[in-house]
């Protein structure tokens, strides 16, 4: 029975291990400025976490085949060391692991969230809502018009409770359901949500943060591949959060200026 | 003389009798709806979020919030006897049906009689999730995902139900439930019709879902055609 | 050396019980309601196992019909077919089940009520009436949390985690937020005084009523970690409570504890201002990061004190055990906040949350040390009892690893809310602290019911489960890594519909092992009835609970008081009798620790 327990877990742990090394099923290629940093640890923690799964797993499968209680089974030995030295190696090893962990970690998170956008990024509006994600541009006067609860209509496509005849800010203000950037220029993402809790998640872009209603949240990033990527909620939102997505086009400066001319006149 | 007398007695209480229970009556009020000014621009729907719907189009529809035709007429305004008619319209044994197909609602509005049976059909591959948001009838809120069974809902008071498809925005229609069986919706070319009216005076009210309802009231004597128009007041936002 | 006062002392005691009520219903036994809670896991979690299947059978079948699911809801599944919310509806009950039902009954109040009086000598708890109270508050609990499923709108959406304001603003917000929240909000706040009930029991029990001898660092591995999980749990759950009562405050009283101004759901502007969605999220996982350390701790006891009795050995260190339970259980309290990576709170907040989560890692880590360098030079012999416990370190080492990612918030920024975090906490708590419950089931079942169970299918169910917990939990990861959200109903998006064959491959073993589970209950039900006869000590272990008869008394120790000269690892000790001595042995070990 030793014997086979030893065996079957190796087996698991070995081919268990093989889809991580091949990254079978991986992440997609980065698209982003930042996301170097995210991928780098990423692949420290799984060469660091690879290690201690397959070093425990071999060694419980190695002692279980070994000391199985047979009846020439001798005279019960204790691990060189014992307790203590585990102990200092864990506290040691571990210790230092997660320290370096941490204290590396804090370099990729801070480029996200402790640098402040640079002042010529292009400021977009997110709002989420249940079940779709709608976006807006200031348009050419460059303001935002106001946001009025009251005021939303979504069978006419006012998403945002804008009030153009009331506020001129409004007038030109961009409505889509496509989130397009220009390529290699810094996007501030002003985040609202109309409803309840949502989530910014493009896995492309490394960039994943919550829609929190009552709080203004903004992130920022610069977009590197011309493409088109899906924006997904993350944050269960309701019976329509499987189906709660919009795209991400990340366009070349002169189609995304083409672009804009074209939604702004179908305002 | 006097069998005469009580023959002709005879007939007219049959014939009250008979104008009382059956009185389909042979009026019609009939007209176009139209609106001055300049309506909102109808904007296209951006339904890139959901592309089992989107490429059903080959060019994105549009917003269905004023929807006009030739000569300035406006398409989807209800048109109805809202005081004056007979009580007791029993509803129609004949199910309405709304389908929901490329994403939107077919058709736009739908009018049924209070009672009268509704029917919803999911033709797309996407889930849609239908929500009236009734004030006074009861409010429900079903998911219908495809291949699922077609919805069948009544309702039993006279009420224009705003409703919604929660899992796409775009998506709103209304489900205009009427007392009476006289009314009309007006299709492309704003024309409406309202046959079979008995003698009467009548409260004919159009309603707009953007831009509001207006009354007027008609009086039928026999089985005349009167002719009246209203014309809305366009918004421009 | 702490002396415990004589048990002759202990307040509240009852004499034995009389009539069916009082014997087997409303009984202050304290094993009546250890088997009773037990019972209640075993029901909930066959409920909790059922609604997976009908989860991931939806996920590879959207719209697939379902048969017989109409019955149980027709708005939920039109002819068969699952609406996208009935999915989330499943998935909330099945989470609300198998965390508060079974994973924190079945090690913790199960086996805790059970033994951990016996093991330390005494006759029962120390306050019977509030024990049996607490096992009655659960079942109420788990009947008010069934009802949500018969009611017209159905049960909850929004999760386990009931994060606000989706859970908060009621109706509008979909359906399945009517009455369903509601009761589950009550429910939950009653699970809550239920488990402070027990939690005060165990507390009092160890401190007060161990017999002569049994000092504090000789009781079982298995008692310490219930009386440091009581610990954890009083704390944990006094937090929860108050933020269900202001969850249905809100609901039900127009409060607005957790919901902003302005928020338009289903077209309609909500009359509440200034609440915050994160004060929620705050409370929840103040509560929700010690939970899981109340789920696996009683299994890290269980599997050590099984342990030792399966290797023939002592731990390298019983101590360094018990002092990394505590730690543990300390550090529990600091991580919440890991949850909240990218909620929205202050991201320097996030930083500070990382450090104890990786901090956690260490105590773990020299727990599994201990584990395997016991397993050196010791003589392992395999049960199913001791199968499982060796299956467990398996298990807690793969769902450990996935948390050195998850602690690190700039790589939760790919990670959270991915199939990784699903895969990272089904391993620890769905397969790791359940094959305890099994380790436990297994080594206690003679002791409890008088009857041994079926080694041999004990056996076919190790293996079937063994392999099959691999084959469902491991792929999560894999699809974690792919970017794969949680939470979806059905995979709709481009990016997921390559991952749809992992999808099937995981739906299929878990229907298979799903169907395993069934030779243990088939087990478990015929060894009660028509298992051979147990004798006192099958196992050959030291520990109290082995030296009465199987089943115990109503008084556990009859007339006798007894008396404890060892610690509960003698074994393989030179020169006695056998290779291991007995708790209440007065015979003298040398050089013993």
């Amino acid at each position: 029975m030793g014997k086979f327990f030893a065996v079957v877990l190796t087996i698991i742990a070995l081919v268990s291990a093989v889809p991580i090394v091949r990254h079978t099923w991986w992440m997609p290629p980065d698209i982003s400025t930042h996301g170097h940093a995210i991928d780098e640890q990423l692949t420290d923690t799984m060469a660091e976490a690879g290690f201690s799964f397959l070093a425990a797993q071999l060694l419980l499968a190695f002692f279980v085949w070994k000391f199985s209680e047979r009846k020439d089974s001798g005279p019960i030995k204790s691990l060189p060391g014992g307790a203590k030295g585990l102990v200092i190696a864990a506290l040691i090893l571990v210790g230092t692991e997660m320290l370096a962990l941490g204290v590396l970690g804090q370099k990729a998170w801070a480029s996200v969230y402790f640098t402040p956008a640079s002042p010529n990024a292009l400021h977009v509006q997110a709002q989420a809502g249940q079940f779709a994600f709608y976006f807006r541009y200031p348009g050419a006067d460059g303001k935002f018009g106001g946001l009025h609860p009251d005021k939303i209509d979504e069978g006419n496509q006012n998403y945002f409770g804008l009030d153009p005849a009331n506020e001129v800010e409004a007038r030109d203000d961009i409505v889509t359901g496509e989130l397009a950037i220009p390529a290699n220029r810094e996007v501030l993402l002003l985040m609202h949500s109309k409803d309840v809790g949502h989530s910014f998640y493009v896995p492309e872009l490394r960039m994943q943060q919550d829609f929190v209603p009552g709080l203004d949240l903004s992130v920022h990033f610069t977009a590197t591949k011309v493409g088109r990527y899906e924006i997904v909620c993350t944050q269960l939102c309701g019976l329509g959060h499987y189906n709660m997505k919009a795209y991400l086009n990340v366009m070349a400066q002169d189609d995304f200026e083409k672009w804009l001319k074209q939604k702004a006149s179908e305002q | 003389m006097k069998v005469n007398h009580i023959l002709m007695s005879g007939i007219a209480v049959l014939a009250a009798a008979a104008m009382a229970v059956a009185a389909p009556g042979s009026g019609t009020v009939s007209g176009k709806v139209t609106y001055e000014g300049t309506p909102a621009k109808q904007k296209p729907i951006d339904m890139s979020k959901e592309p089992s719907c989107a490429k059903e189009h080959a060019t994105p529809i549009t917003t269905e919030g004023v929807v006009t035709g030739a000569g300035n007429t406006l398409e989807n305004v209800v048109v109805y006897i809202s005081a004056g008619a007979p009580d007791g319209a029993t509803a129609p044994a004949q199910a309405v049906t709304v389908t929901q197909k490329g994403c939107q609602y077919v058709p736009h509005l739908v009018a049924l009689q209070v009672n009268q049976e509704l029917k919803i059909v999911n033709e797309d591959q996407t889930s849609h999730n239908i929500h009236p948001l009734a004030k006074s009838n009861r409010e429900w809120n079903k998911s219908q995902p495809p291949g699922s069974p077609a919805i069948s809902e009544k309702f039993d008071k006279e009420e224009f139900i705003a409703v919604k498809c929660n899992i796409h925005p775009w998506m709103h229609s209304t489900f205009a439930v009427l007392k009476t069986s006289h009314y009309s919706v007006t299709a492309n070319g704003g024309a409406f019709t309202l046959p079979n009216l008995p003698p009467g005076k009548y409260t004919i009210s159009a309603w707009h879902e953007s831009y509001g309802t207006q009354t007027q009231d008609v009086t039928i004597t026999g089985s005349e055609t009167k002719s009246i128009s209203f014309v809305f007041k366009a918004k421009a936002y | 050396m702490q002396e415990a006062s004589a048990p002759q002392a202990q307040q509240g005691h009852h004499g034995p019980p009389e009539g069916f009520i009082r014997k087997y219903v409303f009984s202050l036994d304290h094993k009546v309601i250890g088997k009773q809670y037990y019972a209640l896991a075993l029901v909930a979690v066959f409920i909790g196992m059922i609604l997976s299947w009908l989860m991931r059978y939806h996920l590879i079948y959207p719209n697939g019909k379902i048969f017989g699911l109409e019955f149980l809801s027709k708005v939920g599944a039109p002819g068969g077919v699952m609406t996208p919310e009935y999915y989330l509806s499943l998935m909330t009950m099945h989470g609300t089940l198998m965390v508060f039902f079974v994973l924190t009954n079945a090690p913790f109040a199960a086996f805790g009520n059970y033994f951990l009086p016996i093991q330390i000598g005494a006759e029962d708890m120390a306050f019977p009436r509030f024990n049996m109270m607490s096992f009655w508050v659960t079942f109420v609990a788990f009947l008010v949390l069934m009802t949500a499923f018969f009611i017209p709108d159905g049960p909850p959406i929004s999760g386990w985690t009931a994060y606000a304001p989706l859970s908060a603003v009621g109706p509008d917000a979909g359906p399945g937020q009517g009455w369903g929240q509601n009761l589950w909000g009550i429910s939950i706040a009653l699970f809550c005084v239920g488990s402070l009930l027990g939690s005060l029991n165990f507390i009092a029990t160890t401190l007060d009523l161990r017999a002569k001898g049994m000092t504090l660092m000789r009781m079982p591995l298995s008692t310490w970690a219930w009386f440091i999980t009581a610990c954890i749990s009083l704390l944990a759950f006094a937090v929860l409570l108050p933020a269900c009562l202001l969850l249905v405050l809100d609901r039900m009283a127009g409060t607005s504890f957790f919901i902003p101004a302005g928020l338009v759901v289903s077209d309609r502007l909500q009359a509440h201002a200034g609440g915050s969605p994160l004060l929620w999220q705050h409370l929840f996982w103040f509560f929700g990061h010690p939970e899981v350390y109340i789920a696996i701790l009683p299994a890290m006891g269980i599997v050590s004190h099984i342990l030792v009795n399966s290797i023939r050995r002592p731990l390298l260190s019983a101590k360094v055990i018990i002092y990394s339970m505590m730690s543990i259980g300390f550090l529990s309290y600091m991580v919440w906040g890991h949850h909240m990576f990218v909620s929205g709170m202050n991201p320097f907040s996030s930083l500070m949350f990382s450090f104890p989560t990786l901090t956690i890692t260490i105590p773990a880590t020299v727990m599994t040390l201990i584990w395997l360098g016991s397993l050196y030079g010791a003589r392992i012999r395999f049960t199913s009892a001791s199968l499982f416990a060796l299956g467990f370190i398996s298990m807690f080492v793969s769902g450990g690893v996935s948390g050195f990612f998850l602690a690190q918030p700039s790589i939760d920024i790919y990670l959270h809310a991915t199939y990784f975090v699903v895969g990272h906490f089904h391993m620890v708590m769905g397969v790791a602290a359940i094959f305890a419950v099994f380790a436990g089931t297994y080594f206690w079942f003679p002791k409890m019911t008088g009857r041994m169970m079926s080694e041999g299918l004990g056996k076919v169910h190790f293996w079937i489960t063994f392999v099959g917990t691999y084959c469902i939990f491991m792929p999560f990861h894999y699809l974690g890594l792919a970017g794969n959200v949680r939470r979806y109903s059905s995979f709709v998006d481009d990016f997921l519909l390559p991952l749809m064959p992992v999808h099937r491959f995981i739906t299929i073993a878990a229907l298979i092992t799903g169907a395993a589970q069934f030779i243990f209950l088939y087990n478990l039900i015929y060894s009660r009835f028509r298992g051979k006869v147990a004798p006192v000590n099958p196992w050959e272990a030291t520990s109290l609970e082995w030296t009465i008869p199987s089943p115990p008394p109503w008084n556990n120790f009859g007339d006798r008081h007894p008396i404890v000269y060892h610690d509960p690892h003698q074994y393989g000790v030179k020169g006695s009798l056998g290779d291991y001595v007995m708790q209440d042995s007065p015979e003298k070990i040398e050089n013993e620790s």
